[in-house]
């Protein structure tokens, strides 16, 4: 086996150090934060008038009754998978170089699924009803299905998250000088007596081990269960027995581009280059490639069944995207986020840090709308003719009110991400001082 | 309130389904089991003009009491149909000249803006001649009811008399029912209701589904409120042009809204050729077409 080099040049104490280093709170992070917070509360403003009046503040209309808010709550959970991709599959499959990468998918992981939980909430008419789905819950309806899974995902990610830091939290309570004295205190206390013993390394191996393999049937189902919102009803274009797959494989495309988009700022940011080196870039790139090719033969099989029977119910709704009125959104979104991107990727240039960065940005970004192509136009074209409505009933045009609000589940995603890795090293130090000593050894 | 008040005394009056009743037993030979049980629930009261009326006892609901009292009384009363019956809609397509009497009614009767609609009639261009036609779209009342699967708690639900209700106290605004109705026949409250103010003090009437309120799901309910009085919903009799017949498909018998004829509803379903909107689907409706004709 060919001896791993990724590493060569770091010692025990040079990882130890040089991954403490952002734990800590600086000038410029708590600038930062406040800038994000200014932000969160002019948008939350926006999501008060709509408390105030009503969903009306929105652009959404009896026939267009879903719109942005439950495109970007797919995009959420769509994004939130790569944690299991990631720090599961890839884990339990022993790739190595994943090690400093997976604690970064897991905080992706964690804030967007939460954030999606309150996403969906944002869409409600009366949240003030919220526990009515406790109370009153259907066990029938796919929405109390989602609530389950992504609250239980929620949970394990953040067990999946908490747990392989366990020995680095007995690190940060150790760093005298560097940190407050009270937060030491709350590093120790969640340490809970981590004294690096090898009965503690085999018992938290085993529990990684275990949650890995729990978390991969649970992330599946958040985003089946999300995909059959819409597959279980009876709209032609959303009643469709592939939505699942075509959904969990979307989801690993914007996943994978989020986690290089992050690993390029930490980077950046924190001068992570020894740790986050061109190779992980390159694999990202590659892994990117590889789950890109899978979505792309779910949209062939998607768009092409129907395009080619045209079956009357479905007409409209395949020739809007096509070469209709969603066609331009449609095409930028299909040629210009996933296939033009794939296949730069598959360029070794491409895979370098900047790039690399670059081109999951464009993903992202065309992933977000591909969301907004699955949920909406399938609206604007009912079975029954849209009639006796004002005219703006027949087009979704999203107003700045949801614009802002959505932006603000944008922002909360950013501070709990910021948060977490001020608040805890990005990389995990233990796991990778051991993978380092593994590969002096050999 | 007062005006419900005398809807009750107004029970006698108008016994659309009574009469139904009678001449179906004289048709059919065998008593219809849902007026033996109606005549035993009758009960004597006085009314404020200290009259002595006789209404029917589920009419009857505590004016006492505070506006929560009386919201959950006839929440809880109307969850349960109108025992043995089982309400059906003829709509003869050939008869509609798009007069929207049926609409407007509506929109007064459920304290709905002029862009929502329970009823709605479209347009509707016929494939093989090209003519247009003019169709009547209520909620269709499906037996399989895709809006009321896919309701996370139980806010529409559908009743044994066939009704698909909507309890706007427990609606938590998801909108998913709106996203599962082939049919488009649900509304939102996006912003306050109409003349929400002028209504705030009256008890919820989850058979009549007022006064709306902001961020819930309203709907076509089939008049609920008119059937337990034992009249017509209010499309039914505003229509001018006999577009309509409502009537119990237990009974076998429906009625016109204008003509008040009451015919049998195997025979005019046979007879004019009627069919469902997109059988296809499954939904089983309650809301029959009569095709259109010549038009």
């Amino acid at each position: 086996m060919k001896t791993d080099t990724t590493y060569k040049d770091l010692s025990p104490e040079k990882i130890e150090n040089d991954l403490l280093q952002t734990v800590n709170w600086s000038r410029s992070h708590k600038l930062w934060m406040t800038a994000l917070t200014i932000g969160l509360v002019v948008c939350l403003y926006f999501y008060y008038t709509q408390l105030r009046d009503g969903l009306g503040v929105t652009g959404m209309n009896d026939y267009v009754s879903w719109g942005i808010y439950i495109s970007n709550f797919v995009f959420f959970v769509a994004t939130s998978l790569i944690g299991m991709l990631i720090s599961s599959v890839l884990g339990l499959l022993k790739v190595k170089w994943i090690t400093p990468i997976a604690r970064i998918a897991e905080m992706i992981a964690v804030a967007f699924a939460f954030v999606a939980g309150l996403v969906i909430i944002i869409d409600m008419g009366r949240p003030d009803r919220l526990h009515h789905v406790f109370v009153y819950g259907r066990i029938q309806s796919p929405i109390l299905w989602d609530v389950v899974v992504v609250t239980t995902y929620v949970m394990l990610s953040l067990l999946l998250l908490y747990i392989p830091l366990i020995p680095d939290l007995a690190i940060c309570a150790k760093k005298e000088g560097l940190l407050p004295k009270l937060q030491r205190r709350i590093y120790k206390a969640l340490s809970l007596g981590w004294a690096n013993t090898p009965a503690q390394f085999k018992i938290i191996k085993n529990g990684i081990r275990m949650l890995a393999v729990l978390i991969i049937p649970v992330a599946l189902g958040i985003h089946t269960v999300t995909s059959w919102l819409f597959a279980m009803t009876l709209r032609s274009g959303w009643d469709s027995p592939i939505f699942g797959p075509y959904f969990v494989s979307g989801a690993f495309v914007t996943g994978c581009a989020s986690v290089i988009i992050l690993m390029y700022v930490f980077r950046k940011q924190y001068k992570l280059d020894h740790y986050l080196t061109d190779r992980h870039f390159n694999l990202m790139g590659k892994l990117l490639v590889l789950v890109s090719l899978v979505y792309v033969y779910f949209n062939i099989n998607e768009i092409i069944v129907p395009a080619y029977k045209l079956r009357e119910a479905e007409a409209g709704h395949i020739l809007d995207l096509l070469v209709g009125r969603e066609s331009v959104m449609f095409w930028i979104v299909q040629v210009g986020g996933l296939i033009i991107p794939f296949l730069l990727l598959l360029l070794k240039p491409m895979r370098k840090p900047g790039p690399a960065a670059l081109i999951s940005l464009i993903v992202v970004i065309g992933a977000w709308f591909k969301r907004y192509l699955i949920v909406i136009p399938v609206q604007l074209q009912p079975y029954l003719p849209i009639q006796n409505v004002p005219d703006s009933y027949s087009h979704y045009m999203p107003t700045w009110p949801e614009i802002w609000i959505t932006v603000a589940s944008f922002i909360m995603v950013i501070m709990i991400i910021t948060l977490l890795a001020k608040l805890f090293p990005i990389i995990s130090i233990w796991e990778l001082q051991e993978e380092t000593e593994k590969n002096q050894q050999s | 309130m007062a005006k419900s008040k005398n809807k009750l005394q107004d029970a006698t009056r108008r016994k659309f389904l009574q009469k139904v009743g009678v001449a179906g037993v004289a048709a059919i030979g065998s008593p219809t089991i849902a007026f033996s049980q109606e005549k035993s629930k009758r009960i004597k009261v006085l009314n404020q003009n200290n009259e002595l009326v006789e209404v029917d006892v589920s009419s009857v609901y505590p004016i006492k009491g505070t506006k929560q009292e009386q919201t959950s009384y006839l929440q809880k009363r109307g969850r349960k149909g109108l025992p043995n019956r089982k309400f059906v809609m003829v709509v003869d397509l050939a008869k509609c000249k798009n007069a929207r009497k049926c609409m407007t009614s509506c929109q007064s009767a459920h304290q709905l803006r002029p862009e929502q609609h329970h009823i709605n009639v479209l347009e509707m261009k016929d494939d093989t001649n090209g003519q247009t036609y003019y169709m009547p779209k209520p909620c269709q009342h499906c037996d399989n009811p895709p809006c009321v699967t896919v309701c996370p708690v139980d806010a529409t639900f559908k009743r044994s008399d066939g009704l698909v209700l909507i309890d706007n106290e427990r609606c938590i605004g998801c909108r998913f029912c709106i996203a599962a109705c082939p049919y488009s026949a649900r509304s939102f409250n996006w912003l306050e209701p109409k003349d929400a103010d002028k209504y705030k003090d009256q008890p919820y009437d989850i058979e009549k589904n007022v006064p709306q309120k902001k961020g819930t799901v309203t709907k076509c309910v089939f008049s609920a409120d008119q059937l337990r009085e034992n009249e017509l919903p209010y499309c039914v009799s505003a229509c001018p042009n006999g577009v309509y017949y409502f009537g119990d498909a237990n009974e076998d018998l429906v009625t016109n809204g204008t003509t008040r004829q009451t015919v049998r509803l195997s025979k005019l379903l046979k007879e004019n050729a009627a069919y469902t909107l997109m059988k296809e689907l499954g939904t089983k409706p309650s809301v029959y077409y009569l095709p259109p004709r010549n038009s």
